[in-house]
Order: structure tokens, then sequence, then C-alpha cells
């Protein structure tokens, strides 16, 4: 795969609601042991969409992103890569296909600057020696094409970065790649305000230039500021995928603490947000465990 | 380079400001802040193709980032403390000509120990492995052939000692990189190993009627005036440090020393890369080993004891972090020459020689403060 010269090509600036999806899961279970973490989990993933996946801890976010990633492939289901099944069971062949995960803690090597950990692992030669040249070069385009002002220098060593500026830098790095789909696992979960800010345009950014965006946050400010949807997954099961506009903050706080809330079953509108431990029966219903 | 310490340009400095506010764009602010001294033409006229000038000034600016960049200057006053001191005796080309000889063995030792120690580990088997690669090359030689043997023998008696050499560095990777025993332990262990199977195969006694081909050339002969050992300690010096800053393989070893975790994400076969290094490290102790053999004229089992923590010092001293991710091999250069220099300068002034490794050892202290120190400096920043 080689690295885009220029990543807004191939791509529409704007999506319409329609837009086919690029990433699709259907029925997709997964156990590790006794332990069933995913049942039947539906994901539609749109072009030009920031799609926040939320969700209580333990489930299964981490689970669904390392499925999307080829880290644990899914035991049963399907994976449709722009309406094709593939089969993706590595990193590489999560990466082959165009889909980036930008993790959690980063994974950035501290002691090398910007440009050499944008092409980790994927590194240019010509004739068995490190085109440097190219590299910063292509290294500095990415960043410009997301408008990143906030870093002075790609030969800058990560190590002397802020939060903010290295979550740039991993971003940076998932998108060099031609990808279509890009999985950010809570990117704002250690930054300030400001940094938070910054991040989120960069991520509105990056579903504005067409690629397929999937932020996982436990944040639901930062949810309502850039997601066009809102799928949240309840105890391993995808509860409801639904439009940042129809619903409301407590909606979505009651689908996540309870699985079930008022844009699902609206005939119980009055129910108290975060009760879930109340109403144990509700669980059962759902055909889980508590 | 880059992993050294950061310079004034790399810094969110106020020009780089400057340039990126007046171009607009993270691009040329990025050339602009590498490249100092053409940040105004950059900003105005960026050239895309890659010149070799231009390679050859990042090159220069890579060298004079290192974090070897003060250790070079405390080599300098103690050459030219000593020329001072004894300007007839020491800066004479028969003096800095044995120094050199005397050093040759000990810097191939640490070209590959520096890949080791920036993947964060260490090896402690290289002056046992120098001692058994001499033995394999000897007996090899002695055994198919004499003391006038031809140049068959001889290479292949050389290619059985690199061959033992890269054997012993290829299965402290695996147990390391696989069986995910520590660094330390496994290369103790192979420390152990690796001497007292050169002893076996000896009985304890010293492998003699090495082919004196070998000895006149490569042992004693010069090319140039320059005596052979010192010519192939340079290559693999230059050879090592080309490796290690300019190839995807060199990169790599970068990476796995700075978060392994992030460079098997990124794809890279981290457990492979972790014995080829290894190997790499015997391999050269092997070659090591051919060098001693050749000058001695004889295995010299018991003369390596301290060659390891030799090369380790030199490493460290040469600004190399043993938390990895950080070193080059020109630092390794002149973490090899402090302690040469030192033993000789105090041997012509007429000092006990043995103050060398109180010195010695004091500088290796403070060079490794001075790691500690910056480490904390990156930390805060």
């Amino acid at each position: 795969m080689s690295p885009a010269t220029s990543i807004s090509e191939g791509y529409s600036a704007s999506a319409s609601p329609d837009a086919p999806p690029v990433l699709e899961l259907r029925g997709i279970n997964k156990s590790f042991g006794p332990v069933h973490v995913l049942r039947d989990v539906d994901l539609t993933v749109r072009a030009g969409e920031v799609t926040a996946l939320v969700g209580d801890n333990g489930a299964g976010k981490s689970t669904l992103v390392k499925c999307i990633g080829g880290i644990h492939p899914a035991d049963s289901g399907s994976y449709l890569f722009e309406g094709q099944p593939v089969k993706v069971d590595s990193p590489r062949a999560a990466a082959e296909l165009g889909v980036e995960i930008v993790y959690q803690d980063l994974a950035l090597c501290d002691n090398l600057d910007i440009v050499q950990n944008m092409f980790l692992g994927r590194e240019t030669t010509k004739r068995f020696v490190l085109d440097e040249v190219t590299m910063e070069q292509l290294a500095a385009d990415t960043l410009a094409s997301l408008s990143v002002r906030t870093v002075t220098s790609v030969r800058q060593r990560v190590a002397s970065l802020s939060g903010g500026q290295r979550q740039t830098v991993a971003i940076a790095k998932a998108v060099l790649w031609n990808s279509k789909v890009v999985v950010l696992d809570e990117p704002t979960a250690a930054l300030g305000v400001a940094q938070t800010a910054q991040v989120l345009e960069l991520v509105r950014r990056l579903a504005d230039k067409g690629l397929a965006v999937v932020l996982i946050s436990h944040n639901m400010n930062d949810v309502f500021a850039v997601a066009d949807r809102i799928a949240v997954l309840y105890l391993g099961r995808m509860t409801a995928q639904v439009s940042t506009s129809d619903v409301t903050h407590s909606q979505v706080v009651e689908l996540i603490t309870t699985g079930r809330g008022a844009a699902t079953r609206r005939e119980a509108p009055d129910e108290p947000n975060g009760t879930a431990g109340a109403d144990g029966t509700s669980e059962w219903k759902n055909g889980e465990r508590p | 380079m880059s992993l050294g310490e950061t310079t004034t340009d790399t810094g969110p400095g106020p020009g780089d400001d400057a340039a990126a506010t007046t171009t607009s764009t993270a691009k040329s602010a990025g050339e602009a802040a590498s490249s100092a001294d053409v940040k105004d033409e950059t900003v105005t006229a960026p050239d895309p193709r890659p010149d070799l000038s231009d390679t050859a000034r990042r090159l220069a600016r890579r060298l004079v980032r290192t974090n070897s960049a003060w250790t070079f200057l405390v080599l300098l006053v103690l050459m030219t403390a000593f020329s001072i001191m004894k300007p007839a005796h020491f800066p004479t080309t028969f003096n800095l000509r044995n120094v050199a000889t005397d050093a040759a063995v000990l810097l191939i030792i640490g070209v590959g120990m520096t890949y080791v120690v920036i993947t964060a580990g260490i090896d402690l088997s290289v002056g046992s492995v120098l001692v058994f690669s001499g033995v394999v090359a000897a007996k090899t030689m002695t055994g198919i052939s004499d003391v006038d043997a031809g140049w068959g023998p001889i290479l292949l008696g050389l290619l059985a000692g690199l061959a033992a050499g890269a054997a012993w560095g290829a299965l402290n990777g695996f147990l390391v990189a696989k069986a995910k025993v520590p660094a330390l332990i496994v290369t103790l262990g192979s420390l152990g190993m690796a001497l007292g199977l050169a002893q076996v195969m000896t009985e304890g006694q010293d492998v003699r009627g090495v082919p004196t081909r070998l000895s006149d050339t490569i042992g004693n002969g010069r090319v140039l005036g320059v005596p052979w050992l010192v010519v192939i300690a340079l290559l693999v010096t230059v050879l090592g440090a080309l490796a290690l800053a300019t190839t995807r393989f060199g990169r790599r070893t970068y990476a796995i020393g700075s978060n392994a975790e992030a460079a098997r994400r990124a794809g890279i076969p981290v457990e492979l890369h972790l014995i080829k290094v290894y190997a790499l490290c015997g391999l050269l102790a092997g070659l090591a080993g051919i060098l001693s053999l050749a000058r001695f004229t004889t295995t010299t089992i018991g003369g390596h004891t301290n060659d390891s923590l030799g090369a380790i010092a030199a490493v460290v001293l040469g600004g190399t972090s043993l938390f990895g991710g950080v070193g080059t091999i020109v630092g390794t250069l002149i973490g090899v020459f402090i302690p040469a220099i030192l033993q000789n300068g105090f041997i012509i002034l007429g000092v006990q020689p043995y103050w060398q490794s109180v010195a010695v050892g004091g500088v290796l202290i403070a060079a490794v403060y001075a790691d500690q120190l910056r480490r904390r400096a990156t930390q805060r920043a």
C-alpha cells in the first residue's frame, strides 16, 4: 500500500444521509472462553460521518474495536467492507482495507520524531536507505491537509509534544495511508479543555473530508459536539443506532445505563435515568445477565 | 540526530511560529524548522526535490545533535592535555597507532553492543563469545592444516568463527525475544556457557599454531601505514553507523527500544528483529575473536573477562541510553577511546595505569547521571 499523496482526493466532501455504508458489521459474536462479550452486534459506518460508539465500561466497545481492527477476529457474523464480505484476521488485513485504529494509549515512540512515528513499520526506502525527504514531505502534507497548525516542526520528537499534539500525530498517522475508516478509541480522555476542542475539530474535519470515523467516547458533550450518529452498546448488545439529532443527552445516557430508553421505548418516558440496579427485571427482559 | 538532545530549532520557538503563520501550512513550517539555515528560502520557495547537499547537511546536523557531543569534548580535552604534558611521547604516530590497535577489538564489540542497548537490551556474553569464536576458528585452522596453512583453511576457520559468534547471538536473541527471559540473565548464562565450552574444547590450554599468514597480514600487517585491525574496525564502525542511521533495520531498532508495543502494533516483527540484533552482536563478537586470534596468534582464553563490561561502558559513555531508543555508533567510537586514551596517557605520564579504571568508573557514572537528568528534563517538557 502506498501512502496517500493527497487524502482529500477521491472523497466527496459532503455525504448524503443515505451514503452507502463503508463498513458494515452484521451479527458479530465474540466470546473469550465462557464470557460472551459481543452478542449479534450490528454496526453501520458511513463515509463522511462521525459514528459515536458509546457504552458503559465492559459493554464491549474495546472488543468491538479490536474486531474491526483485526486484533481479535469475530467468532461469527459478517464483516462487509464497501459492500463486499471480507475477512479481517490481523491488523495488517485491516490496514490493507484502509481501516486504521488510533488506540487509547496512542502507541507512539517517544524517542522518535513525528515523521518517524507516522511511518513506523511502513518506512519508505530508496535503494535500502530510508527516504527521509519523501517521508518528511508526505508527513507535512498530511498534517497540512488536516489543517494542523499546532505542530511547528515535523522533526520534533514526540516526547516533546503535548497530549493534544500527540493525539494529532496519532490521527495523522492513521490518515496518512489512504485510509477510509478511522476508529478513534477515547481520543480526548486525557486532554484538557482546549486540547479536547482541537482534537474534536480534527475529528470533524476527517469526516468532512469523506472518511468514515468511529469515535469511542465516554463524554456525552464530545459525542453531541461531533457525532452524526450514535451507536449504543449495552452488555454486549447493540441497543440502538440513532441519529444524533433524534435523541437528547439524557436519552443516550439512559440507553447506556439501562440498555433501553425513550428513543427505542417511548412508552416509558418517565423512567428515571441510571436506575438499572433498582429495576433488575428490565435487564432480564433483554436476555442478559445482570 | 533527532534522537539526541533537541536543539533550539526543534523547539516551538518564536521564529518557528512566525514561519508557521506566514505560510499557514505545517509543511513549510516543518521544512523551515528542520533546517534553520535555509529557513527563509524554504518559506518562499520550497524545493521538493531531494538533493545531495541537503542529505549531507541533514547528516551533519544529526551528528551535532547527538548526546555524544559532550563526550567528544571530554576526549578532545584529554588528548590535548596529554599532548601538552608529553609532546614528545603522546601525540606520535607510533603511540596513537598503538592506542588504535588496542581499541580495535573493543570497538567492534561496541558496535554490536550499541544495537543491543538501543533495543533496551544488554549482552554480557560478548567477551566469552569472542573467546569461543576464536577457539572455534583456531581449532578449524589447526585441525585441517598447520602453521603454514594457505588462505583456504584460514578462510574456512574465519567463517567457522563468525558462524559460532552469530549462533551464540541468535541463541541469546531467541531466548530474550521468544522465551521472554530477561536479557541480563540470558546473557549472563551464555557468558558462562560460551567460556566454559571454549575451555572444554581446549581443555583450558590456549590453542597455538595459528597460521602465520593470518597473523602477518590481518594480525600485525598494515595498509598505507594503518594496521589492518584498525582498518577493519573502522570499516565495521562506518557500516554499523550507516545501517543504524539510514536503514529500515536501524530505524526499527530505535522503535523497538523506544516502545516495543507501538512497534508491534505498527506491524514490525519485533521478536524476529530482536533475534537479528542479538545475532549481529554475536557475529561482531565472532569477528573480534578472529582479530584477537590474528593479533596474538593464540586464543587468549583468559584475557577477555572484562571485554563485555568494557563494551557496555563504552556504549553508555557514548550517550546510548540503557533505557533504549537513544544512541549512536559515533558515540560508541568516542566511548571506546576515552578509556583507551586515559590508560595510555597515564602510562606515559608515569601514573599507575590502574588509575584508569578508577577514572573511567567515575566518568561512566557521571555519563549515566547526565542521561537521567536528560530523561527527567524531557518528561517535564
